[in-house]
Order: structure tokens, then C-alpha cells, then sequence
């Protein structure tokens, strides 16, 4: 079966039972996608398919065969770091760090929805064609992602300054 | 040790009424300090590419992966277990039970021995016996992690159950005063308390419950275990990497040196990484296999074979002057234990140091239950005892209608209130007036339910925080000086996300008179120097001191390899200091000589020098404790019950704070923790079955992204003079007082007192 991730073409055998995450982490060496729950209930598996995140516990990886599969090692290239990986250092938006490939992930599809006017529970204005990243937009919407070390102030932060500058310059000042 | 340094180290212990100078200062001179500085965590590009690996992430050739098959039974035996269908299933490697284990000695549980790490003392899968509802019973291992899922699923298992202690209630009734409540005495009576609260002019006598919790860190319980011949490697996640080596190879019959434990990254531990008997299991397993296996534990498989915090049920009863002075304090309770552990969850120890009173009566009880060992979670003890002891507080200062700020300063002691020793620090008064003062505390309205936004009540509420200074015995530290100008310090200890290698890079840099970048911390790894259990908030002290001492022995061995030619000859090392990457006479600046020149001249490419850390003598003397004020307000719907934190502060008095950046990370995690022991938290115990009801991050509950509020630290920054680097560790305190300072302010928006955790929206309908 063939699989792109991280826009290198991979070919892998496995038994069809493999969740995308156990494909990922034990078949391919991918260990930066993570397992807290294999449940779906902690968001630590949180890739990208096709620019949207899923959880990849709970995605049988046959059925992403030939998607465009992103994860935590694809967001920079070696030795560089994406914005948003830049701002988690900066805001320590983790300690222990196990559910930050799962929050960077998140985040990055996160603020393609907001882009797309994809609406929350908390959306007022359901028709709107963007919707703007305000602190509960992105509290609701990052709230699939658990952070046990309790570092939800610092990633809140970070993607804030990564995608609403503006916003957090105000907040600064 | 050289005879010099044996000397200076037994005239420093002879003369411990106070710590020596060095413990508080790095180098005078030193323009490297970072310490207190945000300096950004040094793991921290690995972790956010995804490149740091786990326990369960290290690849090996051969590896079989295992699923371990649970207890259903509380108590009893194992009747009948058919593994045929498994053992024929495919990929199948083996199914391991009791009667093809490797046969083990018993574990040697925490606190019977200084390295003794288990968390049980119940054999492990040596018999048929059956002690927990949950406890392993077979592991199955495969090729794959799939095939050992479906396998397990084959196995067929009856038991014959026994009459099992699974009521809380019921366990009271036979409840025990163990000997000690860890290293403290079980009781303190000073006067006749009981007396004195029923004569007090104002009085109360309250009862409290807390739920069980789990740790529920992200990261699965996991090893990895390989043999080469009698020696194993162990991959774990761990935050007592030498007493894990040790106690597994007490019960494999080996030398300590044989278990090699390797744990460089653990996602989150607060308690919970600790040795239980899942690595033990897969050392057994891959033993019996010949093949390295690799063992993670289901999130429900952590519910069930990794204990978390025990339930309490506690007691405060306050009597009061009509001055506000205490003249009756009060705590005591129960919590639920077992038979073959130790961990008394010590809720009273607050109690014992906080306030000023005529008369103080704490004592607490175990109750035993057919349960897994419950154990140390984040502030074991202060973490509820604060809820009970703090609301009571609450209720007390209404009592006497006086502002609840104004009653704690009313009761703060001058010495130890039971212990009588003199504070090492104590700056608890000042937190609450710089905090409240930020807070705006001033807004609060004494009257419960007076303030309102539409649907919603608004209230405002205050705890007092405290967490013990603890330093463990033993650990030492190794500093390697490389020609080059680069140090390697060495020490076995943990990184679970506390920020413990980029302080104690920061502290080695300082204490060396080095550039940040050019020093590492090797830490999580028992070839290296024994180090500590990260527990206790203990790892910052015990590994400093050891630094400290270290960083003595390499002064006197530079000396030495500097010798007649050198600007420093014929001095001694309390002559000298560190300073700009070399030694430089303290008397005499101008002489110096460079690391990088002392080595060239002997033809040396590094010089290295180990030693071990003095005994934590400065508990003898003090009584020395972190101190913090927690300032909550909520927002509770009058209508749905529903309880939503909008603003928190957390006023801390812990010492000299080391790095800005991680500390404050470190306080605003355990008050995240806190709001989920004060609003959800509640590992349910089915006590028809002993069974664990709710065994998943959807159905126990943890704070989310959406639950936190924008949280504000701040803290006094006073270094305590009888503390490493005038330091406290910082890990733990800020769960504390959180459960009150939430109930209390619930109150004063609801006028609803709630004295059982968790404050669920049913408990305000």
C-alpha cells in the first residue's frame, strides 16, 4: 500500500487492523505523532490529511491511502522550525512535550478553519466567510487537545501571536 | 572522597545550625548567571519537532509487542486460565501467566529500604491469588501490537472470588493509625484540643470528602525491555530511574549494576511514573521470550494497574476567640489504603505548619481495601488536606465576620506552630498582600450571592497554598571539563517536563563561570551518577547540592593538575572561585588561570571530578516549607449550575525562583490541576465490583484548552537562607489550596457551601 507523508511517497505492508497512528509510529518511524488514549479522546494523534486534522488513532490507515498525510516531523524542514514550533518555545507552550505534536498540528488546521468560516459552538455570526481568532474561538476549538501539564496559558499564547499578530500586539500594549 | 574534603565535609555537618555560604551563591565575579533568567528550555526544539523519543519509541530489531489481560475480580483466585486459542492465534510469540513466569522475589516496596521503588508489595504474577480488581493476570506477547490485542481477547479466565473489602464505608470500620504518616508522627496533640473547641466563644466543626484521582499523564505508561545474557535494559518512563534499577534487580536476583534504566523524556509524571508492575512484567516477558518487548499500557490498562491519589474523608474543627485567634485547631480523617503499600496521603501536614493555635490535635487513619496500591499524586496530601483545612478557614473567618485575609494574618505563627523550629523562610503574610492587592481582592463583597452578571453569580475566593521543602538523601553528581571550555554534568535524575536540565544547566554555567551553551545536563540514566526520585518537589535541591559539591571536588582536582607553574600555585580551593570559564584567587583577582590553559598545560583533553551530596540536614533544624495564596473568582449559572473559573492568581513565597519561564509553567500547571481536582475530577470506584467505572480521558474528566482562564502568577522571589541557591522546589504547591480557593469562591457568588469534591453543576442545582 502506498502512502504519502510529509510529501515523501512511502510504501508499507501491514495488517489491515493498523490504525494510521500505529502505521505511522510502529510500521514507518514516525514516533513524533503521539498516543495518550488511543481513544480519540486526547487529541496527541492529531495529524494532518489534506491540510485537515484527524486523529490518527481512530483512522484505519488503508483508508488514507495516496492522501497527503502531514505530521509533527513534516512542519519544518530539518534544522528550521515552523513559526508556530518557534512560538511554543518562546511561549513554553509544554513541558513534558508529549501532546505538543498534537497541539501544533491542531492548531495549524485550526486556524484553516477559522479561514474557511468553519464555525465553533461558540461562533456568533454563523454565516461569516472568515472568522476571527478571538480567545474563546481558539479555547473551543484547541479544547480536543489535552495538555496534562496544565501549559494551555502558554499554547494559547503561541497561536495567538502566530495567527492573529495583530491581536497579540494589542494584547501587549 | 580525598582527606581534605572528608575534613570540610564533617566540620560543615558538626557545625549545621546553618547551611555553608556556596549553597547560596554561584561564583561572585560570575557574568554567565542566568539564573532567574526565562531562559527557554534546552529539550525544547526536540519536543516541539517530535524528534525527542519516548520510552515506547525507541526502535530495536526482534521487538515483540505485549497486551497484558486484567483481574475482573476484586479479590479470590484465579480458577481456570485457557490460553490455547491465544497461544494458537496468529503471530502469537506467548502467553505469559503465573505458571510460566520467571519466578520473582517480592518487591521491595517504597520506604523499606532507601532504594526500594515498588509500588506494591504483592508478588507479581507469581501465583494464583488475586488482590485487586484489575491486577495483571496474563500477558500475551506478538509480532504485532495488533495481534497481541486480539490474542488477549482469546484468552478464557474464571476465577473463584472471595469476600472483598471494596466499600469505603465498610473499610472504615476496621480503619488502622499506621506507625507513621511517612517520616512524621502519626498524631500531635498539643493541649487538650477537643476541650478547648467545645469552650471556644466561636467555633466549627466540619466534615470533607475528596474523590480518588488518576495522574492521567498524556503519555502511556510504557517500557521496553531487552536482555543481554543476565543484564537488562530497560526502557521506561521514569521519575526514580535508580530505585526502579535497583528493586527489579533485587526481585530478578541480580546486581543493581545488571538493570540499566534509560528514561531521557517522560510525558508527565506527577506521581505516577513510578516503578509498578508493568516493567516488571515486560523484564519477566522478554526474559521468558529471549526477545526485546515492548509494553504500553491501554489507557484503561493505566486506570487499572497504576494507582492514583486515594479517596479521604476528613475532619476540621476550629474554635475561635472573639480576637480571631485560634483557640481549638482540629484535622483529622481517613483515607483508603491497602494492606501492602505506604502511602498514608498525608492531608493533616498542612495543618501541622500553617497557623498559630492554643491547642493543635491532627491524627489521621488508613482504611484497607481490596484496591490497587493508590500512591503519590501531585501534593499528596496538601493537595486535599488544603481543600478541607482552607475552607474551613473560610467558614471560620465568616463566622466572625472578618475578611478572610484578615483572619490568616490574625493566626500567622512566629516559630513552627507543632514542631516548635524556627522558619528557614516565611513570607506568607506578604503574599497575600501583594496578591491581593493585584487581584483586587478589595472588590470582593463579603455577602454571599451580591454580585451579578445576567444569569450568572459572580464570587470571588482565597486559600493559603503550602507544600513541604524536601531534599532526598543520596545522588551524586559528575562534572566533566572538556579542553575546549565545555562542561558535561552528570546526574541520574528526571525531566518530565519540570524544566529540572535547563535550571540545572543554568546553575552549572553560574556555578562553573561558564557561557549557557556551553554546558549540558545529562540527566535519566542509571550509568550515570546515582541521582533521586523526582517526588516530593525534592529534584532542584538534591541535585544543586550535588552539583555544588562537585563542582568542590573538580576545584581541588584543577588545582592539583594546575600545579607550581600556574598564578594559582600553592592555593587552596576555598581560596579560589570560579569565574570567566577558569579559577581566579579570591584575594588576589588578578591571579587567574583559564580551564582550557590548567588542561592544555598537562596535556589533558578533560579532567572530571564526582561527588556526593552531604545529607539534607537542614530539615534537622528548620522547618522549611513553600508557601503560596491562591485567588480564584468564578462565575456560577444560576440557572444550569454550571461553574466556569474567569479569572485566577497565585501569589507564591517558594524561594529564589531559578528560571522565570518554566517556573511559571510549573505553577500554573498545578493550579490547572487544581481546577480539575475543585470542578471534575473523579475517578469513580464501583463499590460492587472494586472496579474503576470510568477508565478513559472522555469519561474522567481534565481540564481543557476551554476551562482555563488567562492565569497570573507572581511570587516574592525571597531566597530562603537555608536552601541550595536559596530555592524550593516549585512542582507541587501550586496544586495546593486551589480546591478551597475555588469552593470559596463558589460560596461567595452561590452562598452554597460544597465540602465534597468534585463541584459538579448537580451539587449547585
Amino acid at each position: 500500500m502506498r502512502f504519502i507523508v510529509n510529501g515523501q511517497h512511502v510504501e508499507a505492508v501491514f495488517d489491515l487492523r493498523t490504525s494510521l497512528l500505529d502505521l505511522l509510529r510502529d510500521h514507518l518511524g514516525l514516533s513524533g505523532s503521539k498516543k495518550g488514549c488511543n481513544q480519540g479522546a486526547c487529541g496527541a494523534c492529531t495529524v494532518l490529511v489534506d491540510g485537515e486534522r484527524i486523529n490518527a488513532c481512530l483512522a484505519l490507515a488503508v483508508q488514507y491511502q495516496d492522501r497527503a498525510i502531514n505530521t509533527v516531523e513534516g512542519l519544518s524542514e530539518p534544522g528550521a522550525l515552523h513559526p508556530l514550533q518557534s512560538a511554543f518555545l518562546e511561549h513554553d507552550g509544554f513541558q513534558c512535550g508529549y501532546c505538543t505534536p498534537g497541539q501544533l498540528c491542531s492548531a495549524i488546521a485550526m486556524a484553516a478553519e477559522l479561514s474557511r468560516g468553519v464555525p465553533s459552538a461558540v461562533t456568533v455570526d454563523l454565516a461569516a466567510e472568515t472568522i476571527a481568532l478571538s480567545h474563546d474561538e481558539l479555547r473551543e476549538r484547541m479544547s480536543g487537545n489535552l495538555c496534562r501539564c496544565g501549559a494551555y496559558n502558554g499554547i494559547v499564547e503561541a497561536i495567538t501571536e502566530t495567527f492573529s499578530p495583530q491581536k497579540s500586539a494589542q494584547e501587549a500594549a | 572522597m580525598s582527606g581534605q574534603m572528608e575534613a570540610r565535609q564533617s566540620a560543615m555537618l558538626a557545625s549545621m545550625s546553618d547551611v555553608p555560604e556556596r549553597w547560596l551563591t554561584t561564583s561572585a565575579r560570575d557574568k554567565h548567571g542566568t539564573l532567574g533568567a526565562p531562559v527557554t528550555r534546552m529539550d525544547g526544539a526536540l519536543k516541539v519537532g517530535g524528534r525527542a523519543r519516548f520510552a515506547a519509541e525507541v526502535p530495536l530489531d526482534g521487538l515483540t509487542y505485549a497486551a497484558v489481560a486484567f483481574s475482573t475480580i476484586a479479590k479470590g483466585r484465579i480458577a481456570a486460565l485457557d490460553t490455547t486459542a491465544a497461544e494458537s492465534a496468529p503471530g502469537v510469540v506467548l502467553v505469559m501467566d503465573y505458571r510460566n513466569a520467571p519466578r520473582l522475589k517480592l518487591p521491595p516496596v517504597m520506604f523499606s529500604a532507601p532504594k526500594a521503588g515498588a509500588q506494591s508489595s504483592l508478588p507479581v504474577m507469581q501465583d494464583e491469588q488475586i488482590h485487586w480488581n484489575g491486577q495483571p493476570v496474563a500477558v500475551v506477547l506478538a509480532e504485532t501490537q495488533e495481534q497481541a490485542d486480539h490474542a488477549v481477547s482469546l484468552l478464557r479466565i474464571s476465577y473463584e472470588a472471595a469476600p472483598a473489602v471494596i466499600s469505603f464505608g465498610a473499610a472504615q470500620q476496621n480503619a488502622r493509625t499506621p506507625e507513621k504518616i511517612l517520616r512524621e508522627p502519626t498524631s500531635v496533640a498539643i493541649g487538650d484540643a477537643e476541650a478547648a473547641l467545645a469552650g471556644a466563644a466561636f467555633k466549627i466543626d466540619l466534615n470533607y470528602r475528596t474523590p480518588r484521582h488518576n495522574h492521567n499523564a498524556i503519555e502511556l505508561h510504557a517500557a521496553t525491555a531487552v536482555w543481554q545474557g543476565d543484564r537488562l535494559t530497560l526502557h521506561d518512563a521514569s521519575q526514580m530511574v535508580n530505585m526502579t534499577s535497583w528493586t527489579i534487580a533485587e526481585m530478578f536476583g541480580l546486581k543493581e549494576a545488571q538493570v540499566h534504566v534509560h528514561s531521557p523524556y517522560v510525558g508527565g509524571g506527577f506521581g505516577g511514573k513510578c516503578l509498578w508492575t508493568h516493567q516488571i512484567l515486560t523484564a519477566a516477558a522478554a526474559r521468558l521470550a529471549g526477545r526485546p518487548v515492548r509494553l504500553t499500557l491501554s489507557r484503561e490498562g493505566v486506570f487499572r494497574a497504576v494507582g492514583g491519589r486515594t479517596t479521604t474523608e476528613q475532619r476540621v474543627a476550629l474554635g475561635a476567640k472573639a480576637d480571631g485567634t485560634l483557640a481549638a485547631l482540629i484535622h483529622t480523617g481517613v483515607a483508603a489504603m491497602t494492606t501492602h503499600n505506604n502511602c498514608p496521603e498525608q492531608f493533616t501536614f498542612p495543618a501541622r505548619h500553617l497557623y498559630a493555635a492554643d491547642t493543635i490535635k491532627v491524627t489521621q487513619q488508613v482504611a484497607d481495601m481490596n484496591m490497587i496500591a493508590n500512591t503519590f499524586m501531585r501534593g499528596p496530601g496538601e493537595s486535599v488536606g488544603t481543600f478541607a483545612l482552607e475552607c474551613a478557614l473560610d467558614e471560620l473567618a465568616e463566622a466572625l465576620q472578618l475578611d478572610p485575609i484578615e483572619l490568616r494574618r490574625r493566626l500567622e505563627p512566629e516559630k513552627d506552630p507543632t514542631s516548635g523550629k524556627a522558619f528557614s523562610a516565611r513570607h506568607l503574610v506578604e503574599a497575600y498582600q501583594r496578591g491581593a492587592a493585584r487581584f483586587g481582592w478589595e472588590k470582593r463583597s463579603a455577602k454571599p450571592g451580591a454580585r451579578r452578571e445576567g444569569e450568572w453569580l459572580l464570587g470571588m475566593g482565597v486559600a493559603t497554598a503550602t507544600y513541604p521543602y524536601y531534599r532526598q538523601p543520596g545522588g551524586a553528581a559528575r562534572i566533566r571539563l572538556t579542553a575546549d571550555g565545555r562542561a558535561f554534568v552528570q546526574m541520574a535524575s528526571h525531566e518530565m517536563g519540570m524544566g529540572t536540565a535547563t535550571v540545572q544547566a543554568q546553575h552549572a554555567a553560574a556555578r562553573l563561570g561558564l557561557p549557557l551553551d556551553h554546558v549540558v545536563f545529562e540527566y535519566g540514566d542509571t550509568d550515570l551518577p546515582p541521582g533521586t526520585l523526582a517526588g516530593g518537589s525534592s529534584q532542584t535541591a538534591s541535585i544543586s547540592v550535588a552539583i555544588i559539591a562537585a563542582t568542590q571536588a573538580l576545584t581541588e582536582e584543577l588545582l592539583r593538575l594546575a600545579g607550581n607553574e600556574s598564578p594559582l600555585a600553592g592555593l587552596s580551593a576555598d581560596e579560589v572561585e570560579t569565574s570567566d570559564g577558569g579559577l581566579r584567587a579570591i584575594a588576589e583577582p588578578d591571579r587567574f588561570e583559564s580551564y582550557a590553559s590548567i588542561l592544555g598545560r598537562a596535556k589533558r583533553d578533560d579532567i572530571s571530578a564526582m561527588a556526593e551530596a552531604p545529607p539534607p540536614s537542614e530539615v534537622q533544624t528548620y522547618s522549611m516549607h513553600s508557601y503560596g495564596v491562591q485567588f480564584c473568582e468564578v462565575k456560577v449559572n444560576e440557572v444550569t449550575g454550571e461553574v466556569r473559573v474567569s479569572r485566577f492568581l497565585g501569589s507564591f513565597d517558594c524561594g529564589r525562583i531559578l528560571n522565570a519561564k518554566t517556573a511559571t509553567s510549573q505553577f500554573k500547571g498545578g493550579i490547572i490541576m487544581g481546577l480539575g481536582l475543585a470542578l471534575m475530577e473523579d475517578a469513580l470506584f464501583d463499590e460492587r465490583s472494586g472496579r474503576i467505572m470510568n477508565p478513559s480521558l472522555a469519561e474522567y474528566h481534565v481540564p481543557v484548552h476551554m476551562d482555563v482562564p488567562e492565569i497570573e502568577v507572581m511570587w516574592t522571589g525571597i531566597p530562603d537562607p537555608k536552601a541550595p541557591l536559596g530555592a524550593h522546589g516549585i512542582g507541587e504547591i501550586g496544586i495546593t489550596g486551589v480546591g478551597a480557593a475555588v469552593a470559596n469562591a463558589v460560596y461567595n457568588a452561590t452562598g452554597r457551601r460544597i465540602r465534597e469534591l468534585p463541584i459538579t453543576l448537580d451539587k449547585l442545582l
